[in-house]
């Protein structure tokens, strides 16, 4: 079985500046909703306690949410999680209320109201907990750019380094404007799933530049979008059965994963998705308005090895 | 071209043999046991308690599947939880006559099921973690401030009396803040103070300020010295932890500390967060009181008529003492508490700090009770016990007390931590919490491992389709993979959480990758009409590159998240880093030897089941297998 039988090179290049538009389109559209709508960040990120309840028949949220209004409680939040018998019970931080004992109260008003319900799990996050969090997400995200721009300049040239980052700090933003627009909840799960996105989609980058490196030393007289087309169309098969492959793992996790895994697996799925799409359709013509060429990678040869001809063979 | 020596060959078969070794525990799953251990420290758990566990079941008629001794206590094994159970209650009320004051710890636990030569090779099922076992996570702030106020309180006393001591006189001593300020009318007198206090209090660091006849000292704590008190503090509470949950019954509790002032404290198992709370922020609180050694007080108590004003509590020994109502002191006055040894005659004694108030209260009670007894009551639940009752031999000043005589050198250290256990250094807070049923963690290892496999059995079945024998190599590749990584996380018994089993699913989604690439590339080179052999290593050689490029930076992003990552990410990560390193050798070199085990020998390959070739240029397509 062969999916990709490709004749000729694709030409990619040639509609290169219709593909950043759309690029560009789609980022400000996602920054748009990070900014008009914020992210929904989960309990771990702002403090809080969260309480999740299995009731034996399927929940009555209005009497569980009547139970909390009258024990007291206000800005909570109760929905199904997962199946309608599960409930899960958000409260924010106050100060008044002493925290440690908040999970308790919480079943002993449902116990009034809304019995038969089991405490199947609490979490409780302190303000600073939350923003330490917030925090070292954030400085972890910095590592990982920092990390792979200076990995990829090393490897290739700075002109790669910077379109792959660029390309794929793309996809971040994306996964997080869908995660702004739907207001899908951001946890830390979320935020793995993002960074491991970002060194996992980096690798499609890395993989069409070594593509693109080795057609400039093997190959003569041709220019660099065609260099780019040459690299991208024979890669193409193995990016997309790559990120199928992975992509059929994410689907499993988001099918049989549960609750707990859905938002990360569905950050994931976006990521592979956009990954594809970015290190191949957005990476390479960055790389050529960065103005890569033959030379850059002939002339370093030749400082090695003197008498060396252009296709890299001596006497 | 495509042979491998034979060492490779045997590198590769020790590996799987070594992954099949290691991953084998976890399929014979954990079996339920009791584990008794020490709750106090001057109880040991040896063979004789072995001997005991093994009697009381054995008279009870409740069969085990063994006994084991190990430096935790006594583990007996049982078929099913309903016994587990039974035998629990039995031994509890053998080992632990008296409920009010349990001397032993007995808890459900879970023991791995495998035979023992697995166990004894270190081959254990995985570490699981909270939100797949059950239990609770709590993360405890120690309060540093609190613990310096407290240190300073008792400072100022010190210097009070040193001050005295010198004969150097000063308007006024006080704490503002966190520092304290001592107020002097002239120069002379402050400049002698402040040689006094350098002497006798190194911690401090000092500072003048004011002017005229309104001068101060300013003595702040130097920051070696706060540091050392913090760590102090935090090294307290962590023990006194441990004491009250011992008294929960758990068997694995892991109490830690994290950063500079927190302590993680997670109880598996355990659903009753109420109770767990309640023992963690309770404070014992200690109580100096006279004892009452008049003639005949303590045999007409004992018949049940104390004379009025008094009470009986027993010592540690178990000898009932009669002791008076007015508390003298409590445990707030009491900075610290070591064991050492007497100056003058080197006997083992406990040296206990006061602060500036209870240092003058004693000083008062002692001059007034010289010969007479005075008691150390540790006070719990509302359950007193006499830690020790020292005889008053002269009027004690200053705050430092030592009680000595008729002591060893372990009972000195189990009184001075007992007398430390009343009350926590510093004040702690939760900041974290996390409950999760044990129903729930069941369904979350289910759930993990149901995508996981359906998963993997995609990945597989696709792989097969489209790569045909090499497609096989990939997925046998993978699965020795899995096999690797499930090993490895045994070994190193790190925590396998929800987010770990994800990372487990991701990693195998990714490490595909490097066998596509490999695979790709031997049709490419097969399509410009390489011979196989060729193709093959060609496709091996070149892929190699690129598969560690893409791996490199996969791991940049993992080692940040294992280094900022906390909690739920941590555990990702340390599987995900784990896993990248696993998939790199599997997909390069197990699926490497391989190939070569199935092609190499062959010396005339004329085709190679990698699926259909399609050659551009060529409107029919060309079969590689024809």
């Amino acid at each position: 079985m062969e999916f990709f039988r490709i004749k000729n090179d694709i030409p990619f290049m040639r509609h290169a500046l219709k593909f950043n538009i759309i690029s560009l389109l789609t980022f400000l559209l996602a920054v748009f909703f990070l900014f008009a709508k914020g992210l929904h960040l989960s309990v771990e990120f702002t403090g809080g306690t969260l309480i999740e309840v299995r009731y034996e028949q399927a929940a009555d949220l209005e009497k569980i949410r009547g139970a909390l209004g009258k024990a007291g409680f206000t800005d909570y939040a109760v929905q199904n999680f997962g199946s309608s018998q599960d409930v899960m019970i958000r409260l924010p931080l106050k100060a008044e209320q002493k925290a440690d004992q908040i999970g308790e109260q919480v079943m002993n008003a449902l116990a009034s109201e809304a019995p038969g319900g089991k405490q199947q799990r609490v979490e409780f996050v302190g303000p600073q907990v939350g923003k330490e969090l917030a925090e070292n997400g954030a400085m972890a995200l910095l590592v990982v750019i920092v990390g792979i721009v200076i990995y990829l300049a090393f490897r290739f040239e700075w002109r790669f380094s910077v379109s792959a980052i660029i390309a794929n700090l793309h996809d971040v933003i994306i996964i997080l404007g869908f995660f702004a627009a739907f207001q899908w909840e951001f946890s830390l799960s979320v935020l793995a799933a993002v960074l491991a996105v970002l060194g996992y989609s980096v690798n499609e980058s890395v993989v069409v530049f070594d593509r693109v490196r080795e057609t400039f030393k093997k190959t003569r007289g041709l220019t660099t979008p065609q260099v780019l087309d040459h690299a991208i169309t024979s890669t193409i098969s193995r990016t997309i059965i790559t990120h199928g492959s992975t992509q059929l793992m994410v689907l499993s996790m988001l099918v049989f994963g549960g609750e707990t895994l859905y938002y990360f697996s569905l950050a994931l799925t976006i990521g592979i998705c956009f990954g594809i799409y970015s290190s191949v359709l957005v990476a390479s013509p960055l790389v050529m308005w960065l103005g890569v060429s033959r030379e850059q990678f002939i002339a370093k040869q030749k400082k090695t090895i003197e008498g060396m001809t252009d296709d890299g063979a001596c006497v | 071209m495509n042979r491998y020596p034979l060492w490779k060959y045997l590198t590769v078969a020790i590996a799987l043999v070594l992954g099949f070794i290691y991953t084998l525990p976890n399929f014979f799953g954990e079996s339920p046991a009791v584990q008794v251990s020490s709750a106090k420290a001057t109880i040991k758990v040896d063979d004789k308690a072995r001997a005991r566990v093994e009697e009381t079941l054995k008279s009870a008629a409740i069969g085990h599947d063994g006994i084991v001794l190990d430096s935790v206590g006594v583990k007996a094994r049982f078929k099913d939880t309903d016994t587990q159970l039974k035998a629990k209650d039995l031994l509890e009320k053998t080992f632990n006559p008296d409920v009010a004051d349990p001397q032993y710890v007995v808890a459900l636990n879970l023991l791995s099921a495998s035979p023992q030569w697995l166990t004894n090779l270190h081959a254990l099922p995985m570490y699981l973690g909270l939100d797949l076992r059950g239990g609770v996570h709590f993360l405890l702030q120690v309060d540093m401030k609190g613990a310096l106020t407290k240190r300073l309180d008792a400072t100022a006393g010190d210097l009070r009396t040193t001050l005295r001591d010198k004969n150097v006189r000063h308007a006024g001593l006080s704490r503002e803040g966190e520092r304290l300020v001592v107020r002097f009318r002239d120069a002379e007198t402050r400049s002698k103070a402040r040689n006094a206090i350098t002497d006798a209090q190194p911690d401090l660091q000092l500072g003048e300020q004011g002017e005229g006849s309104d001068l101060k000292l300013v003595a702040t704590l130097k920051p070696e010295a706060q540091k050392k008190i913090g760590e102090f503090a935090l090294k307290q509470n962590i023990t006194t932890l441990h004491n009250r949950i011992n008294e929960l019954g758990v068997a694995e509790p892991v109490i830690q500390q994290q950063g500079a002032d927190r302590i993680v404290v997670q109880l598996p198992g355990v659903q009753d967060t109420a109770k767990a709370k309640d023992i963690l922020g309770r404070t014992a609180t200690l109580e100096i009181r006279m004892v009452d050694d008049s003639p005949g007080g303590l045999d007409a108590a004992l018949a049940g008529n104390a004379p009025f004003g008094t009470e009986v509590y027993n010592e540690r020994g178990g000898q009932p003492l009669l002791v008076k109502k007015q508390v003298v002191l409590t445990g707030d006055r009491l900075t610290d508490a070591q064991p050492g040894f007497d100056n003058q005659t080197q006997e083992p004694a406990v040296h206990l700090t006061l602060d500036s108030a209870g240092a003058r209260i004693f000083r008062d009670v002692t001059r007034e009770n010289v010969g007479k007894r005075m008691a150390i009551l540790l006070i719990e639940k509302g359950k007193g016990e006499v830690v020790t009752a020292p005889v008053i031999r002269t009027e004690i000043g200053g705050g430092r007390v030592q009680i000595s005589g008729r002591m060893s050198t372990s009972e000195a250290n189990d009184t001075a931590l007992l007398l430390r256990a009343g009350s926590l250094a510093a004040p702690m807070d939760i900041v974290e919490e996390r409950t999760i049923g044990p129903s729930l963690g069941a369904e979350n290892i289910k759930k993990g491992f149901q995508s996981t496999m359906w998963g993997f059995a995609a990945i597989a079945l696709f792989m097969l389709v489209y790569y045909q024998i090499f497609g096989l190599i990939s997925a046998l590749a993978l699965a020795a993979n899995l096999l690797f990584l499930v090993a490895l996380l045994s070994l190193l018994q790190a925590t396998l959480t929800l987010p770990g089993i994800a990372a487990i699913a991701l990693t195998l989604g990714m490490a595909i990758d490097a066998n596509v690439l490999i695979n790709e590339r031997i049709r490419e080179e097969l399509r410009v009409g390489m011979p196989p052999q060729a193709a093959i290593a060609e496709g091996y050689e070149r892929a190699f590159g690129t598969i560690l490029d893409s791996n490199i930076t996969t791991l940049i992003a993992g080692l940040a998240l294992l280094l900022f990552g906390s909690g739920p990410v941590r555990g990702f990560a340390v599987v995900h880093c784990l896993g990248i390193l696993t998939s790199i050798f599997s997909s390069i070199v197990v699926s490497r030897a391989l190939v070569n085990l199935i092609y190499g020998r062959q010396k005339k390959l004329t085709k190679v089941a990698i699926g259909q070739i399609w050659k551009p240029g060529n409107s029919a397509t060309v079969n590689a297998e024809k």
